[in-house]
């Protein structure tokens, strides 16, 4: 890694493995005693950690121990969901998004979001790429719209191959070129956050490979929390990597440290295969 | 070893015995499926054999002179052209013809030959031409439905005159006249561009399809938005309580009301509290709204809930507002669906009796009306309507409103089809 190592005296939040960490990068998001609550039930709780700006952040762990609904929970899509409240603070950039009175529209255009399944609208994929700037209304004329357009598909590294077929629509293309057109339209409104559910888990190995290559290239620019069930993936793309066990943050630190010395023993166990 | 082989060969009996069994329940199901055939089969064919007749009438063609006397003058003006006695115009053309008949009650059967709306045609006619006046011209006159019904063959001519309804005299005339060459049966116009009679062969469906025209619009301008509108919110904004979900539960026994109800509820508020138009198509087309607004609020919640969430998280992630969500992206994906559900609950409506006859859509209204406020009648009350008159006209002009209304119908579905296929999304 090119960047400043440094013994970072501070944390990432409360890390209970208290190793400190060396991956150095001022926090863009910070969550801080983060508890979900789905019903009367507590599916994650109180979760403290900092998402550190230009990194791609991973949360793994086994199905259904919060990880999915802590990434929701740093651009509030939990709102969506009924029955689902939230409590503490997420800040962005030192701004609490649960604060009253926070634009919740606003929110999300800072911070994008990429489904485990690739989704993009049934139009053209010219009209995917387009939706989120024609709605914020980031180009005056058709040509400005048509440079935020190819600049966001050249940037997903979908260009060259949909540069002819503008008007096709979008859910004709492949598997794996739909998780690009999705990071398309995600990056197309400017986001500074972009969080990714599990966006490999429906491709194949080959697209896998492509879109993880772009998350790599993605990082200079933004910040990137990514969920992933594949342990490799995360070891492979994540700077820093936060373990989450049954609703708790268990372990939380530089990847590589997390997996060559993990501290929890719910961790090691995970780590070795012995659960999850 | 042996309790294997056993096994094995109960087995084998019992895959015979359900690939049987398959095969039962295939065949019952193609039973089914042609007996539905069948039924729908001898409805369209007793129906259409009733029917067809209608769209042929009989016409006579006689010379008429059209005496300037009648008229007051060789030059008429168009008042004095109006007021002329056509009637004895034709009157006088047929003793011309039968210059034998002479006794009154004898005339009186020779003048019935003709159909009593030959005269309007006629005076129509030359009051739009009155150049032609003082002159002797070959005119292709309605004939009455009783000679009508006996040329198109649905009287047997050797019936006894009470069940054919013409003398003998005028079945002498009648085969004089058809000897002539004068006798014709042509396609019926008078039935699609007249409104209702008391004479059969002058009885038309305009009005009626007008009445049903403009109810329907009526009805699809008040139900589409508000349908619509009520199904975006319940599905995509209402919180899930408990008002909602009595919401929920009285829009479906809404739905399950019956249509005769709905007549009343119009008759109490529409028309003696707002003091609307009675009879108007504004009033039915309000009535048959509150029949089909649940039909479209349940197929439009379908519709919806049937777009994935997925589309609603994607638009949510860009930053799009709720409501930019639901109608950027997920009400057109819901649009097939809910204009499939709209075009059959309008279909529905199309076809509806009960509640028309309680705001009083029954009158006998012999004018096309113009508008959604002119008293009307609509087709399925005009079937009703006909179906009451004993008169043979009238009974195949009940089936001939019915292939009407049948049509309309299956284009209405056909539309429904098309429009799916046209806007059907493929993932």
């Amino acid at each position: 890694m090119e960047e400043t190592v440094v013994n970072f005296s501070g944390s990432y939040g409360k890390d209970p493995s208290g190793v400190p960490h060396l991956v150095a990068a001022p926090a863009k998001m910070t969550a801080e005693n983060v508890t979900v609550f789905y019903g009367a039930n507590p599916a994650l709780h109180e979760v403290s950690m900092d998402i550190p700006a230009n990194r791609v952040t991973a949360m793994i762990g086994p199905s259904g121990c919060g990880k999915s609904t802590f990434l929701r929970s740093l651009n509030r899509m939990n709102d969506t969901i009924e029955g689902c409240r939230v409590e503490g603070s997420v800040f962005l950039d030192g701004d609490d998004i649960y604060a009253p009175g926070t634009d919740v529209v606003q929110i999300r255009t800072h911070i994008g979001m990429v489904f485990q399944k690739p989704n993009p609208f049934p139009k053209s994929i010219y009209d995917n790429v387009a939706y989120g700037p024609r709605i914020h209304g980031m180009a005056d004329n058709r040509d400005e719209l048509d440079t935020i357009v190819l600049n966001s598909l050249e940037r997903a590294g979908l260009l060259n191959e949909v540069r002819d077929r503008l008007d096709a629509p979008g859910t004709g293309l492949s598997g794996g070129q739909q998780q690009r057109l999705c990071i398309a339209r995600a990056i197309a409104v400017q986001p500074e956050v972009i969080l990714m559910d599990e966006p490999c888990s429906a491709l194949d190995p080959i697209a896998t490979e492509r879109v993880e290559e772009l998350i790599e290239e993605l990082k200079e620019q933004y910040t990137i929390a990514i969920v992933t069930h594949s342990m490799q993936q995360a070891r492979r793309l994540s700077d820093v990597t936060a373990h989450f066990h049954l609703g708790h943050l268990v372990e939380l630190g530089d990847t590589a440290r997390v997996f060559e010395n993990p501290q929890s023993d719910a961790t090691k166990d995970y780590l070795m295969g012995r659960v999850g | 070893m042996t309790e294997t082989t056993e096994t094995r060969f109960r087995m084998k009996e019992r895959l015979k015995q359900r690939h049987k069994s398959e095969k039962r329940f295939r065949a019952y199901g193609k039973i089914a499926i042609y007996a539905s055939f069948g039924f729908l089969a001898v409805l369209f064919v007793s129906i259409i054999y009733t029917g067809a007749d209608t769209f042929r009438e009989t016409k006579i063609e006689l010379n008429v002179f059209l005496d300037p006397e009648a008229f007051g003058g060789d030059d008429p003006n168009q008042n004095q052209l109006r007021q002329a006695d056509y009637n004895g115009l034709i009157k006088q053309a047929l003793r011309t013809r039968f210059p034998d008949v002479t006794a009154r009650k004898d005339k009186k059967e020779l003048y019935a030959l003709i159909s009593s709306g030959a005269s309007i045609d006629l005076q129509n006619w030359v009051a739009a031409t009155p150049e032609y006046v003082g002159q002797t011209l070959t005119v292709r006159m309605q004939a009455s439905d009783d000679v009508d019904q006996l040329v198109k063959g649905a009287v047997e001519r050797d019936a006894p005159p009470r069940v054919r309804r013409l003398s003998d005299n005028q079945l002498a005339w009648l085969e004089e006249l058809e000897a002539d060459g004068v006798v014709s049966t042509r396609f019926n116009k008078t039935f699609f561009t007249k409104g209702d009679s008391r004479e059969p062969e002058l009885a038309g469906v305009a009005g009626a399809i007008m009445g049903s025209l403009y109810s329907i619009l009526v009805c699809l301008a008040l139900s589409f938005p508000i349908g619509v509108m009520a199904a975006v919110y319940l599905e995509e904004f209402a919180p899930k309580n408990k008002m909602t979900d009595f919401i929920e539960i009285n829009i479906n026994n809404l739905a399950a009301v019956p249509s005769i109800v709905f007549g009343l509820l119009g008759l109490a508020i529409f028309l003696n509290v707002f003091q609307l138009p009675r009879s108007s198509p504004l009033v039915g087309g309000m009535v048959l709204s509150l029949m089909t607004l649940p039909t479209i609020v349940i197929a439009g919640r379908a519709a919806l809930k049937a777009v994935p969430p997925s589309i609603r998280e994607a638009a949510f992630g860009l930053g799009a507002s709720p409501v930019r969500a639901v109608f950027d992206q997920v009400l057109p994906l819901a649009m097939p669906g809910i204009l499939t559900g709209t075009i059959i609950g309008t279909a529905g409506a199309l076809g509806e009796t009960a509640p028309l006859l309680m705001i009083g859509m029954v009158a006998f209204v012999v004018d096309i009306p113009s508008g959604i406020l002119d008293p009307a009648t609509a087709l399925p009350v005009q079937v009703f309507l006909w179906a009451d008159i004993p008169e043979k006209g009238f009974a195949e002009r009940t089936a001939a409103a019915i292939i009407v209304l049948l049509g309309f119908t299956c284009l209405m579905n056909l539309l429904a089809i098309l429009l799916r296929k046209k806007y059907e999304i493929r993932w």
